[in-house]
């Protein structure tokens, strides 16, 4: 029996109107949840004071300076080497067979659970290279899990530059990486960026590899160099959700709250970045 | 006039084990422009892009013979961008940077160390001049290349390739997406350049060759055919196939 194609059309419409729905019902729902329930603790007091009472009141001022410390210096190590490792693979070695096992490597990298590299940050900087756990073995941590979605899509942006650039810009007589200076870099840092940037929201929002690497359950003061321990939102967030008894459950939910307002806001500046240069694009 | 300017000794591509050039021997000589002809796939581009070196990068790329321009080895006495700047090169379909009109000509002359901004304007108001296009773009250089159209842009194209002054300018097709009109603008601007350049034009067009070209070679599956005057080329070929491609009867 062949159906009417109006009613294929109307069923078709339907599955993937309801399948746009399951992603999009469960944001709103958690953006109620939190505002509902977090907002009650919402105050300047809140964001910049300690935790008082066992962390079951106060603020979380230092777990909000931690967090944005890690992402500062996830940012510093990350974005560099994971854009220059990009350039190279792309630009490069295209069609060097190690390039091929590297892209096989990177591929596999992304997907191993974050708590694995929590103990691969562990075993290198606190414990190898003597860091402690510190401020900057968390960074290095989150920057080495951050490191293949950066190049992913570094590599990405990169290949959305036509080729017939390159070669106009190389038939000039302009060499290698005067092409990829002054042609394939400014073309292609917007989406650099903007890929980076989501890669980095989504190491500062990781508990696992913080948990062995830097994060405090309590310090009554500020980290005062990187090699100090700190607190950090998420690892806070589970240490009041599983490790403290009786905490309001304001603190909890108002915690969650701030923390993905950070992410939020990272979030944006991609955006925001994304849609200037495409303003200025001119192809 | 007639001195050699480019001597193609014995040159033969391969990409991997297919060959697309054999046994190449043409000299260019000074300030002619050469036209090229011959259907797909007779290694017409493939040379071109053998003297710009662009098909140093492409992987399993080999050459045999040698390539002299001015008696100098291109592959072994100068630096590739040596070779790329006084050999230029025009492309089938217009390829403007992403950058402003202006940006586009001082392009080449900028990543060669030219930043005086004076000397800059001359090199981009002359240059446009003899690519005859100053007069439509000279009230908006700051406007974005890509926005002109597709004449437009490949006279760009010479005009950024003149910014550099090559002494070889090589046309792979650079009429093939181009109306008439834009077309005769090129082939004009061609024409006009003869007095200072060496040119050669690989076309699918022959009677653009017929046209422009004071010599003309025509090439089949890699091999030169043949080479002579243009107006024998197009009158009294000497090869039976010469003879059967230039009347139309295949190609």
């Amino acid at each position: 029996m062949r159906l009417n194609p109006k009613i294929t059309e109307k069923i078709a419409f339907a599955f993937l109107f309801l399948s746009t729905l399951v992603i999009v019902v469960p944001v709103i729902l958690i953006t109620i949840e939190l505002l509902k329930n977090g907002m009650s603790v919402m105050s300047w007091k809140f964001l910049t004071e300690s935790p008082r009472m066992g962390m079951r009141a106060g603020g979380i001022f230092p777990a909000i300076v931690g967090t944005v410390y890690l992402i500062v210096l996830t940012i510093l190590f990350a974005l560099p080497v994971g854009i220059l490792a990009a350039i190279y693979l792309s630009e490069y070695a295209r069609d060097h067979w190690l390039s091929k096992i590297i892209d096989v490597a990177i591929v596999n990298l992304a997907g191993v659970p974050s708590v694995v590299y929590g103990l691969f940050g562990l075993g290198i900087f606190v414990t190898f290279l003597n860091f402690g756990t510190s401020i900057v073995a968390g960074a290095l941590t989150l920057s080495i899990m951050s490191l293949p979605v950066i190049i992913t899509s570094s590599r990405e942006a990169l290949g959305t530059i036509p080729e017939s650039f390159r070669e106009s810009s190389l038939a000039l007589g302009a060499t290698r990486w005067q092409t990829i200076r002054r042609i394939v870099i400014p073309n292609a840092l917007p989406g650099i960026i903007t890929g980076a940037i989501l890669a980095l929201s989504r190491a500062a929002g990781e508990t696992a590899p913080i948990l062995f690497t830097v994060a405090a359950f309590y310090l009554p003061h500020l980290p005062k160099t990187i090699f100090d321990q700190c607190m950090a939102l998420p690892y806070h967030l589970y240490v009041l959700a599983t490790q403290v008894p009786n905490v309001k459950a304001g603190v909890e939910y108002g915690t969650a709250l701030v923390l993905v307002a950070m992410i939020l806001i990272l979030n944006l500046m991609a955006g925001a970045i994304r849609s200037h240069f495409r303003k200025k694009k001119q192809w | 006039m007639s001195e050699t300017k480019l001597q193609i000794q014995n040159l033969s591509l391969y990409y991997g084990t297919h060959q697309v050039l054999k046994n190449i021997c043409l000299d260019v000589l000074s300030h002619e422009i050469l036209g090229i002809i011959g259907p797909a796939s007779s290694g017409k581009t493939s040379l071109l892009r053998a003297l710009n070196r662009l098909n140093d990068d492409v992987p399993k790329f080999r050459k045999e013979g040698e390539v002299l321009l001015e008696g100098e080895n291109i592959y072994t006495d100068l630096p590739v961008w040596m070779v790329r700047k006084r050999i230029g090169m025009i492309f089938a379909l217009p390829t403007p940077l992403p950058l402003s009109i202006y940006e586009n000509v001082a392009y080449g002359p900028r990543v060669h160390g030219m930043n005086q901004k004076k000397i800059l304007d001359k090199i981009v108001e002359e240059t446009l001049q003899s690519a005859f296009l100053w007069d439509e773009v000279k009230d908006r250089l700051d406007h974005p290349a890509m926005r002109l159209s597709g004449g437009q842009q490949q006279r760009l194209c010479i005009a950024r390739t003149l910014a550099v002054q090559p002494e070889v300018i090589l046309y792979d097709e650079p009429c093939s997406g181009l109306d008439p009109i834009s077309t005769a603008k090129v082939e004009e601007a061609m024409t006009m350049l003869k007095s200072r350049y060496t040119q050669i034009l690989v076309t699918n067009n022959t009677k653009q060759a017929a046209r422009v070209s004071d010599r003309t070679a025509f090439f089949l599956m890699g091999e030169m055919v043949e080479i002579n005057k243009t107006e024998k080329i197009f009158t009294i070929p000497q090869d039976k196939r010469t003879e059967d491609y230039v009347s139309g009867r295949f190609g």
